[in-house]
């Protein structure tokens, strides 16, 4: 008998699906969402190769001239004539007979102001046109994107992690700890959202990426707690719970061995939604100028440049964010929807 | 036989088949061309075991199957004053529906709506339908609810659903039903969640009215015990298919059919107590046994019998909060004295709400008691601390009611098993412990290969077997079943009890056995606990209980018994 039984095999058995195996099928069904999958994975990609520097490594190069048109566009001929009257100027009369030691940089600096550059040649125009000091808009927007998504994705980690922590402990427990956390969730969701986040910007009062994904991640986690609450209250007297009391195991082990993974798909579910919701918010944070460093690029401080450029008739910058980034959320949105579908098929 | 005189039938079911498409590539025959006919004034029971395809049957009668994965055959016909009800546009099918041919559904909870009044819900049918006034649907509500016997109707139909009882709001869609005077009513398992006392009211209300108002009647139910109350004519069906049918007197008294035979036979008996139920397979195979040559069992107590659980004083309040400040107690189990004897089955018995389920959960910790001891070893198990209950805990076990939901659906058999001999630190070794739970798999009728499996791939009757297991693990000395086969259908009740009677025998395990059925109790306790509102009204050896019944509590319920077919 006992022979027999160790002669079983030790892995997984043939012919047996697991939930997630068979959730994993009913997605495959789902045409919408395989292909936003395939675009998320495209975009994970592109930044995988940027963080390693396969691509857009040089992003900051001025490699073109100031606000280069896209090449269909064909080159501008305005910059040029704008520069005329700078280089007709000429070094600043010597009437003290005392040479000026910031000449030279003085006139450097003057020419770079005005899109030209003794020390290498610019281009005139550039793939997807330039900025203000010439550099490409695509690899601006596979850069922003790179800070963009990661910024997305850690923050809505994050925010899910202190959710899902909160939202066991006060739907589990119950009683005290419940009113604890929910009298906490009460006064985070009572200050207006945005004023909030202003509110920790300044607190913490300094300019970067990691900045930007705590702002998000903590005020971000309480739709996600009281999601997560819910579903621990109602699970914590099923039957299986009490079951797995019956036998002894610890409330850890019922809150994160049986109850987490029966509850991981709503956690899942509201990942991807804030995923999106947080990239969107990074946009307005870097908007507002409260968003990452001056010294890197994000969606969010293209579109505040762009609000400038678009006076003057350039384009091309706000296009190519708000593309990325529409792409994206839509991509992401649609995805997240046949997530929920096939890993929560009562739904249907 | 009803086929024979085809004038007198109200409606023909022909050839009716209708297939469910479970994925792209399945489908699944739920119902495989039977044929029947509902004669005009009388009733007929469908009888049959989940998925048998008697709910599919008459949900296709009335055009009600979600269209988006069922399918009624070509060539099916239901034939109801001249016309295929199946070929009708949806519009004339709506006309029928609710005013010639009406249901009950199962669950009359969910079936009426909580935000409406019940007078506002069966006045819409009557304004709807039949065109009535206000004033006029007002008058016919509260005529048709002291007909289905609701107490106090011009009170009550102001009332919401939420504030009637079980019992009440199935009258209540009763009365909905048979609003519009329908020529067949088609009732869908009306009394499956209710009580026995208010499943009994409910059966001889509706047979009243059957024969009052000259309806037909269509009468659903997997309970072969209720139909000979109720019932002219039988169909039992199996797997779609129709096994037999007759008159409800040639069914109990000379069943043709093997199958309709076993499910006569595999209900535990009120007269006497075989050894082991006969199962299905027992009919099927050739030459199937005959029940009477199974020897019988005799139970109670002797009066010697070492005890290994002593219960005194026991009770459990819950606090209602009444009031801003006040709140108000309600006991749920008051003052339950009683003593398990080694290998022995206390049956407890009562009604819905009567403390059985708590008193069940307080003994294993997972209900705080309020008050009383339960004494194992000599301990008290409810005063001790947490770690030192840990000891003990593996000894008292439960099974629960529901087997859909009492596994985890995220961990596989195998999981399920080793978890409980990981915590206890039984066996040596994870090879140990695997082997013990095939072991386990094997002793409780599974095969091995179910280790790597997950529970969503097994059925009712295998999942509980599953849950038997996980108790089995820890070897206790006590196991609770509240309500364990309830939920199950007849043919895999009588599997399971003859498994526990079996692990009962091996191990010398002691059973509390909770169940509102009383055939149940009967056949599985030596000593039986009657419970009402939270107080033991009457204890004594089962078969004392039984012949002589001295509460009358216990009177009443075992009056509620359904006696299947009275000679």
């Amino acid at each position: 008998m006992s022979t027999n039984a160790l002669a079983l095999p030790a892995g997984g058995h043939a012919g047996s699906r697991g939930l997630w195996v068979l959730a994993w099928l009913r997605f495959c069904r789902d045409r919408v969402g395989l292909v936003s999958l395939a675009v998320v994975v495209i975009y994970f990609a592109i930044v995988a190769a940027s963080r390693i520097g396969w691509i857009a490594g040089d992003w900051s190069k001025e490699v073109g001239v100031s606000y280069a048109p896209p090449s269909v566009m064909g080159p501008d001929a305005a910059p040029a004539a704008a520069a005329a009257p700078d280089a007709t100027a000429g070094p600043v009369a010597d009437d003290t007979g005392v040479v000026d030691p910031l000449a030279e940089e003085l006139a450097e600096i003057r020419n770079g102001l005005a899109g030209l550059s003794d020390s290498e040649p610019r281009a005139a125009t550039l793939a997807f046109g330039g900025d203000k000091w010439g550099r490409d808009v695509l690899q601006k927007a596979i850069k922003g994107t790179e800070t963009s998504l990661l910024v997305g994705l850690a923050a809505a980690l994050l925010a899910a992690f202190l959710g899902t922590l909160f939202g066991a402990q006060a739907g589990y427990h119950g009683g005290w700890v419940d009113d604890l956390f929910n009298w906490f969730y009460s006064v985070f969701t009572s200050i207006p959202y945005l004023l909030l986040i202003l509110a920790i910007a300044a607190v913490l009062n300094q300019k970067g990426t990691a900045t930007v994904i705590l702002i998000l991640g903590l005020t971000g986690w309480t739709g996600i707690f009281r999601l997560v609450r819910a579903e621990y209250m109602k699970h914590k007297v099923r039957e299986y719970v009490r079951a797995a009391d019956v036998i002894g195991a610890s409330d850890a082990r019922r809150m994160f061995v049986h109850i987490l993974p029966n509850v991981s798909h709503v956690v899942l579910v509201q990942i991807s939604l804030h995923v999106v919701l947080f990239i969107k918010s990074e946009v307005v944070l870097s908007f507002l100028g409260f968003g990452v460093g001056v010294d890197t690029v994000s969606w969010g401080s293209m579109l505040n440049e762009a609000q400038n450029e678009l006076i003057l008739g350039k384009w091309w910058q706000l296009a190519a964010a708000t593309a990325a980034m529409a792409v994206l959320v839509t991509a992401f949105s649609l995805l997240t929807d046949a997530l929920r579908d096939a890993l929560d098929p009562r739904i249907k | 036989m009803s086929a024979s005189d085809k004038t007198d039938a109200l409606v023909g079911v022909h050839d009716l088949a209708v297939d469910f498409r479970v994925d792209e590539t399945t489908t699944l025959a739920a119902v495989r061309g039977i044929s029947f006919d509902i004669p005009r004034c009388a009733s007929v029971a469908l009888v049959g075991e989940s998925g048998s395809g008697k709910s599919a049957t008459a949900l296709a009668m009335l055009g009600l199957l979600p269209g988006e994965n069922a399918t009624v055959r070509p060539g099916s016909q239901v034939l109801y004053a001249g016309r295929n009800l199946l070929e009708i546009t949806p519009r004339e099918l709506r006309s029928l529906r609710g005013v010639d041919i009406s249901m009950v559904f199962q669950e009359p909870m969910s079936s009426l709506n909580p935000v409406f009044t019940v007078g506002f819900q069966l006045g819409e049918v009557l304004t709807k339908r039949l065109q009535f006034s206000r004033r006029q649907a007002r008058v016919r509500a509260l005529e048709l609810l002291r007909e289905v016997g609701i107490p106090e109707p011009a009170t009550r139909i102001g009332a919401y659903p939420f504030e009637l009882s079980g019992g009440q709001q199935q009258r209540v869609m009763i009365a909905m039903a048979i609003a519009c005077e329908p020529k067949l009513l088609i009732a869908d398992e009306p009394t499956t969640g209710l009580d026995a006392t208010v499943q009994k009211q409910i059966l001889e209300l509706i047979a009243g009215l059957q024969r009052r108002r000259q309806m037909s009647m269509l009468f659903i139910t997997h309970d072969l015990a209720l139909v000979g109350e109720i019932a002219d004519h039988v169909v039992v069906m199996r797997d779609g298919e129709i096994r037999e049918q007759g008159s409800v007197r040639q069914i109990f008294e000379a069943p043709r059919d093997a199958y309709t035979r076993a499910l006569l036979a595999c209900r535990p008996p009120l007269g006497r107590r075989p050894r082991r139920l006969p199962v299905i397979d027992d009919f099927l195979k050739q030459p199937p046994v005959s029940v009477m040559d199974i020897p019988e069992r005799s139970r109670g107590l002797l009066g010697n019998e070492e005890i290994v659980l002593e219960v005194r004083h026991l009770a459990k309040s819950f606090y209602l909060r009444d009031g801003l400040f006040r709140t108000r107690e309600f006991k749920a189990v008051k003052d339950a004295s009683f003593k398990l004897a080694k290998g022995k089955t206390l049956g407890l018995v009562g009604e819905s709400g009567s403390g059985k389920t708590t008193l069940g959960l307080m003994l294993v910790r997972l209900h705080k008691a309020s008050g009383g001891q339960a004494l194992f070893d000599g301990r008290d198990l409810l005063s001790m601390p947490p770690e030192t209950a840990m000891a003990y805990k593996r000894r008292i076990q439960i099974v629960f009611q529901n087997p859909y939901a009492s596994l985890n659906p995220r961990f596989t058999v195998g999981q399920i098993l080793i978890e409980p001999m990981k915590i206890h630190a039984i066996g040596a070794g994870e090879a140990d412990r695997r082997a013990l739970a095939c072991e386990l798999l094997e002793k409780v009728g599974l095969p091995q290969a179910s280790f790597f499996r997950y529970p969503h791939e097994f059925s009712g009757g295998q999942r509980q077997r599953i849950a038997i297991a996980r108790c089995l693990t820890m070897k206790p000395d006590v196991l609770i079943c509240d309500e364990s086969v309830s939920a199950l259908d007849v043919s895999v009740q009588a599997q399971l009890l003859n498994l526990l009677q079996d692990l009962q025998d091996e191990y010398r395990m002691s059973f509390i056995f909770i169940s509102h059925d009383l055939a149940v109790i009967r056949y599985m306790a030596d000593q039986v606990l009657v419970m009402s509102a939270g107080e033991i009204v009457e204890t004594g050896d089962s078969d004392e209980i039984y012949s002589n019944p001295r509460h009358p509590y216990t009177r009443k319920l075992l009056g509620s018994m359904p006696q299947a077919w009275r000679h």
